[in-house]
């Protein structure tokens, strides 16, 4: 029971990572249809300054900031380079840029830093554990929870209350319409670059603290969970990528405490059977949204 | 106030409209008949920037707004009730009120509210119910009301009756003469023609893509030669 309760936290821990990381990518799908393969390069880029940051004397918390700042940096210049000019085209076309802004963010690391694994020094504290019970609990994972908690109140907040969340809520439910209403289609596309952006910095804090390394194929593992666990809540649903992440944190700790000795490597595995059962029962994930056909 | 002309709008090779024209002055209620697939609706299209016009022009208030983008005609103070309604279902009848009051500022927006609120009782009731819950004719009053919000100079509206019950044709066939009462200006595209040259100050018949004539609703019906086209509707 103790050990469940533990896994549990552990997972939720990973979860709440992974949500906000679906929550980026689904924020972009909702407005314009991009499944956005370069979602991890939200990572990837302040993952190097990071490093960059350490080496010139930074700490933890000045390099928090600067990762949420470029984070929403990265995201913006990637819409604004590339994803601008495909705004409209059909969705194998953007999905193929995605891919490109991976490659070619990829490749510049590769040319102009390294092929190397760089280290990022991880908080003194990271290991720690408090204990509650007979339960010994990793801060981390209470602060990724908590922080995670705090995120998504904050942009429920901003999705309910404000013009913008209307806009951008309006955009993706019938992106003309809301034209015509006078939403500014550039700005409520930025926007939501910029809030996904933002969602992916939070998350990317956490990813860089826990992995302690950063790589030019760095973003590659994050981008596949946020994606994945979009697609397992349900693609276009908000709601759904929070819990998809959830799930998909909770499946993977579970799997691997479960799983009999020798093959707890193929965790990964195993998950993707489970995905697949998912969409042979639900095709749309666990909060399908119905499809409305766009115009 | 508003100026066409010359318009012809293509999908691919094929002309849905033929170099049309018209006009709507200020304060005055303007009708657009016609059967099915006449070219009302890409009429709109064109001016409200939705299409892209092949050749002529659109003028408002004397500026150039042919091929301007849709946030921005909404700007110059020209709205459109589009075909279909196309509210934001997932979201409540005061949200979608709210974004189309997205242009005006905020204090205004409040006012407006209360406004729209006073104008129909109906949503009203409804504030706070997703408005993919309410049924066709609430639908249309608050794809009207969404409209309104942003203080339009000219309102535009494309088959406002489309799929109501005829009760409800006689609501919003009211409510397009209380709205010419206070003395704004609209344009409507209409299939049932008899009672849009009887709310209406002028009207344009549309058929295969052409203007074919024009006049006061009373003209208009008067024209026995223009039969099929009114009962096409």
């Amino acid at each position: 029971m103790t050990q469940l309760l533990q896994n549990i936290i552990d997972g939720l821990g990973r979860g709440s990572i992974y949500a906000l990381l679906a929550l980026g990518v689904a924020v972009v799908f909702g407005i314009m249809h991009l499944l956005n393969f370069a979602h991890g390069e939200l990572i990837t880029i302040p993952g190097y300054l990071t490093y960059w940051a350490f080496n010139h004397g930074w700490n933890w918390w000045t390099v928090v900031p600067l990762i949420l700042v470029s984070a929403v940096g990265s995201s913006l210049l990637i819409e604004r380079i590339a994803f601008s000019r495909v705004r409209g085209a059909k969705d194998f076309t953007m999905l193929l840029t995605s891919f490109g802004v991976h490659f070619i963010v990829s490749a510049l690391f590769l040319l102009y830093v390294s092929a190397s694994v760089k280290s990022i020094q991880r908080p003194g504290w990271a290991a720690d554990t408090v204990a509650l019970g007979s339960l010994r609990i990793e801060i981390f994972d209470l602060l990724v929870i908590g922080v995670t908690i705090v995120t998504l109140l904050a942009t429920t907040w901003l999705l309910q209350r404000t013009m913008f969340g209307l806009s951008l809520r309006a955009a993706a439910s019938d992106f003309e319409a809301a034209r015509l209403m006078g939403v500014n289609s550039d700005s409520v596309i930025r926007g939501a670059f910029a809030l996904s952006g933002f969602l992916a910095g939070i998350a990317g804090i956490f990813w860089l603290m826990r992995a302690g390394s950063v790589t030019p194929t760095a973003g590659i593992d994050p981008m596949l969970k946020g994606v994945l666990a979009a697609l397992i809540g349900g693609l276009g649903s908000l709601r759904g990528a929070v819990v998809g992440g959830l799930v998909l944190g909770l499946a993977e700790v579970l799997l691997r405490a479960w799983l009999p000795e020798g093959i707890q490597n193929l965790t990964t595995g195993f998950v993707f059977v489970l995905i697949a059962l998912l969409f042979i029962f639900k095709p749309g994930g666990l909060l399908a949204v119905p499809q409305v056909e766009r115009v | 106030m508003l100026e066409v002309t010359g318009v012809t709008t293509k999908y691919g090779a094929i002309s849905a409209l033929r170099d049309a024209g018209l006009s709507v002055g200020a304060g005055e209620v303007v009708g657009l008949i016609g059967p099915n697939g006449a070219g009302k609706t890409t009429l709109l299209g064109s001016i409200a920037g939705l299409l892209r016009p092949d050749t002529g022009t659109v003028t408002f208030d004397g500026n150039d707004i042919t091929n301007v983008a849709p946030e921005k005609i909404l700007r110059a103070g020209l709205a459109l009730v589009p075909e279909h309604r196309r509210i934001f279902t997932d979201m409540t009848v005061e949200e979608n009120l709210k974004i189309g009051g997205v242009t005006v500022k905020a204090s205004e927006r409040a006012a407006l509210l209360e406004e729209m609120a006073d104008l129909f009782p109906v949503l009203k009731k409804k504030w706070d119910v997703p408005a993919g819950y309410m049924s066709g004719g609430e639908a249309q009053q608050l794809a009207i009301a969404r409209a309104l919000m942003s203080k339009p100079k000219l309102l535009m509206m494309d088959e406002p009756s489309l799929g109501l019950a005829p009760i409800l044709v006689d609501l919003v066939f009211d409510l397009i003469e209380q709205l010419r009462d206070q003395g704004r200006t609209i344009l409507v595209v209409e299939q049932n023609a008899t009672r849009m040259l009887q709310a209406a100050d002028r009207a344009y018949v549309l058929r295969s893509g052409e203007v074919v004539a024009s006049g006061t609703g009373a003209e208009l019906l008067a024209r026995t030669d223009l039969f099929d086209t009114f009962v096409a509707g």
